[in-house]
């Protein structure tokens, strides 16, 4: 105990508000971290050391080209924000097990590097850093990522077969779905024989789509804690949905299938890349399910995802614009 | 019972269980008074004693003829034993009448306020705003020509953490804030009464309730900061907004806090001058409590009736955790506007940032905003010093609630760079 006096010469002075929320940055990725984790370890126990290989090429890359790039820059290392934990994760999780290890290190490095560092760092990044890795691997080695080959520099990986597709040197089952739509000019309705895999064990297609049942409850995870709104998932999910019933096919396998469920719950949820009100993110959590579906039926290739969600990270800061809420008091002039 | 509430804001942890059931005691009578001539809203007072003079409980020591202030009186009897410039609580400096008290003291005793009407009385009394803001109540009373005040909402939300001297005063003396009440519909001629309380306060809501009886709603709120802002409050019970730019009296309502209201009861019923407040004195002190102050009483004098700090002191703040002010001297007099006394640990208080901390969207400030403004892009503007951007986002009508600094996960200094764009906005509109 000391006396008033003496203790006033060491009064910390600042301005109010005088208390914060325990909840900071890192806090929050690890939150993500957290909700990822159920279906990350799933991924690696049931595709083993390749996918522990990808998931630890990608994080590494990730993290390692962050450091690199402030220490080069001579700015505060800025990994304890969680924020390239995160994107090097989501990175691995819309990769191939089979992916040659340059290719993860490379998708790493362009993800921090042209996705997130060159624009200022963590918050001034138009779009998704992991899916602007992606997509450049996308663009760079196409077919890679949507088909598992099995010759050249890939590896052959001893995957047993599931759902009646071949798994080694087969494609995912969106591709198989697209051809199958092409043979037959239309996909099956109803395609609940997949559901099963599907939820839980598919091993035909990127690590993040190994359990839909596990991203489902990563999200729910993130809803409850109030980390993620409901807006973006539900209009991305709802969209896809309604869109895919449209086109003639079952909407359950659409939304289960591909990189949706990942998208809608952590990709698209992205603080920096989506807008930041209510109607904005309804709007955007649309669009994206909307180009999603468009990109899927009519598209050239069955995965669009990735660019759906670039799409619209691009339209967020407009949606922002056009939906600036009213501010309280600025009411039409009230009858005297 | 429907529970009301506005929309946004934040749930911080409240803290009051070390003072809510500590009923109200009397503070101490320090060896002197430290009374400053502005302790409200408005013109400050003129000394209208001298040195040397003795003083009685009750007795005005100080006022000013101005349309808005309000006339301070001597909380005991003694002698004025200085007439100085001291350090306020807000880091200004005020004069001070500085009176010693005498040894005896009858604190049932006082110099009445002169006879007259209920404006008359409030005004005479010095009765100012309890709640923290100290704007002279009887220009509250005065709502101008042509406007009907319909409805007189007291505010008894006390959504501030920490606090609790609202939260007993309505549990010890319900009487005199029900009172205050039908006084002052009675003045402004409105016809409903609404007691808001949040309702983290259930004996407080069953005391009003049990005395309110015709024409009273004793109403309970969600507990949820900032409930008991004033636009905020109103629109929570009559799901109207106040007009920017306009009084709450623009659209009917009147709005008192509890204190305030029971204040007024004690002018007009015993015409009793305001000298002395409840204040919760809390955190790290050895004996917290709400006690009875003497308006003048020394901070240091109040925290060593408190029984002295209890622990390592980081910052003490006269209010609350979320509007209060950080006092950087302690040697200075609790006035009118003085709610509570906080003593924080140094590993309770925010922590100062160094350098600029990224947004990251996360949305949070703007969904806590209670005025619905994106403090996060007003803050970013006011970071480039773009104020012709920042004013089209509205930092006027910023209320300085706190609540999106306080929920900022990178801990941006958003209300702080909200403040800057404010006044460098209404400097700009005052030189045109």
């Amino acid at each position: 105990m000391s006396e008033p006096n003496e203790a006033a010469a060491s009064l910390s002075v600042a301005s109010s508000p005088h208390i914060t929320t325990p909840v900071t940055c890192t806090h929050i990725m690890l939150w993500v971290v957290a909700a990822l984790a159920p279906a990350m370890i799933w991924a690696m126990v049931s595709m083993g050391w390749p996918a522990i290989r990808v998931f630890g090429l990608c994080i590494g890359s990730a993290l390692g080209t962050e450091a690199a790039w402030n220490a080069i820059a001579k700015k505060p290392q800025t990994l304890l924000d969680g924020s390239a934990l995160v994107t090097g994760i989501l990175l691995a999780m819309c990769m191939p097990p089979m992916l040659p290890w340059w290719m993860a290190v490379v998708s790493g490095f362009i993800a921090i590097a042209l996705g997130k560092m060159v624009f200022g760092g963590l918050g001034w990044n138009l779009f998704n850093p992991a899916l602007v890795g992606r997509a450049f691997v996308l663009m760079s080695w196409a077919g890679v990522l949507s088909k598992l080959p099995d010759k050249g520099w890939f590896r052959t990986l001893d995957i047993p077969a599931a759902g009646g597709l071949d798994a080694i040197s087969g494609a995912t089952r969106l591709a198989v779905a697209a051809t199958d739509r092409a043979a037959s000019g239309g996909y099956g309705f109803v395609l609940s024989a997949q559901y099963q895999p599907l939820l839980w064990r598919n091993l035909e297609g990127s690590l993040g789509e190994v359990s839909a049942a596990l991203l489902i409850l990563g999200g729910l995870v993130l809803l409850a804690k109030g980390i993620i709104d409901w807006r973006i998932p539900a209009g991305y999910i709802g969209a896809m949905g309604l869109l895919s019933w449209a086109f003639g096919s079952d909407p359950i396998f659409n939304v289960l299938a591909g990189g949706v469920l990942l998208g809608a719950f952590f990709m698209a949820t992205d603080y920096v890349s989506s807008p930041m009100t209510k109607n904005g993110k309804l709007l955007y959590g649309i669009g994206c399910g909307v180009f999603n579906a468009v990109g899927r039926f009519y598209g050239p290739a069955p995965e669009s995802t990735t660019f759906a969600i670039l799409f619209m990270n691009g339209l967020a800061p407009l949606l922002d614009k056009l939906f600036v809420p009213r501010t309280f008091g600025w009411v039409k002039r009230h009858e005297e | 019972m429907s529970k009301a509430a506005f929309k946004g804001g934040v749930h911080p942890p409240e803290h009051k269980e070390a003072t809510a059931s500590s009923p109200i005691e009397r503070g101490p009578v320090p060896g002197r008074l430290v009374v400053p001539m502005s302790q409200h809203l408005g013109a400050a007072c003129i000394p209208q004693v001298a040195v040397g003079d003795s003083v009685r409980r009750g007795e005005i020591v100080g006022s000013v003829d101005a349309a808005v202030s309000a006339p301070v009186h001597s909380p005991v009897d003694g002698e004025v034993t200085a007439i100085a410039s001291s350090l306020t609580t807000g880091g200004g400096h005020a004069t001070c009448v500085v009176i010693t008290p005498l040894a005896e003291q009858d604190f049932d005793a006082f110099v009445p306020v002169p006879e007259g009407d209920v404006r008359a009385r409030v005004g005479s009394a010095g009765i100012v705003g309890l709640g923290g803001a100290a704007f002279p109540s009887a220009v509250k009373l005065s709502p101008p020509k042509g406007v009907v005040v319909h409805t007189v909402i007291l505010n008894g939300c006390e959504c501030e953490p920490y606090l609790t001297c609202d939260h007993r005063l309505m549990v010890e003396s319900p009487g005199r804030v029900l009172a205050g009440a039908r006084i002052i519909a009675e003045t402004v001629g409105a016809k409903r009464v609404v007691i808001g309380v949040e309702e983290n306060k259930p004996d407080a809501i069953a005391a009003l309730d049990s005395l309110a009886g015709d024409g009273v709603e004793v109403r309970s709120l969600v507990t949820r900061y900032p409930q008991g802002a004033e636009k905020q409050l109103i629109w929570a019970f009559l799901r109207t907004e106040v007009p920017h730019g306009k009084l709450p009296a623009a659209i009917g309502a009147l709005v008192h806090n509890v204190a305030t209201a029971a204040a007024i009861a004690d002018a007009v019923e015993l015409r009793k001058p305001l000298m002395e407040r409840v204040v919760t004195v809390t955190g790290r002190v050895a004996r917290p409590g709400n006690y009875r102050v003497l308006l003048g009483t020394l901070v240091s004098d109040l925290i060593e009736f408190a029984g002295g700090f209890s622990g390592d002191v980081g910052r003490v703040v006269a209010g609350g955790p979320m509007t209060g002010l950080a006092l950087a001297d302690l040697d200075v007099p609790i006035s009118k506007g003085t709610s509570g006394i906080v003593v924080f640990g140094p590993d309770e208080i925010a922590p100062l940032v160094q350098g600029d901390q990224p947004c990251i969207r996360c949305g949070r400030c703007v969904a806590g905003c209670p005025m619905s403004l994106q403090p996060f892009a007003i803050a970013t503007h006011a970071n480039r010093r773009d104020w012709i951007t920042a004013e089209t986002l509205h930092p006027i009508d910023c209320i300085e609630c706190g609540v999106c600094a306080y929920s900022c996960p990178t801990r941006r200094p958003l209300l702080q760079l909200i403040r800057l764009a404010k006044s460098a906005v209404m400097a700009k509109g005052a030189a045109l």
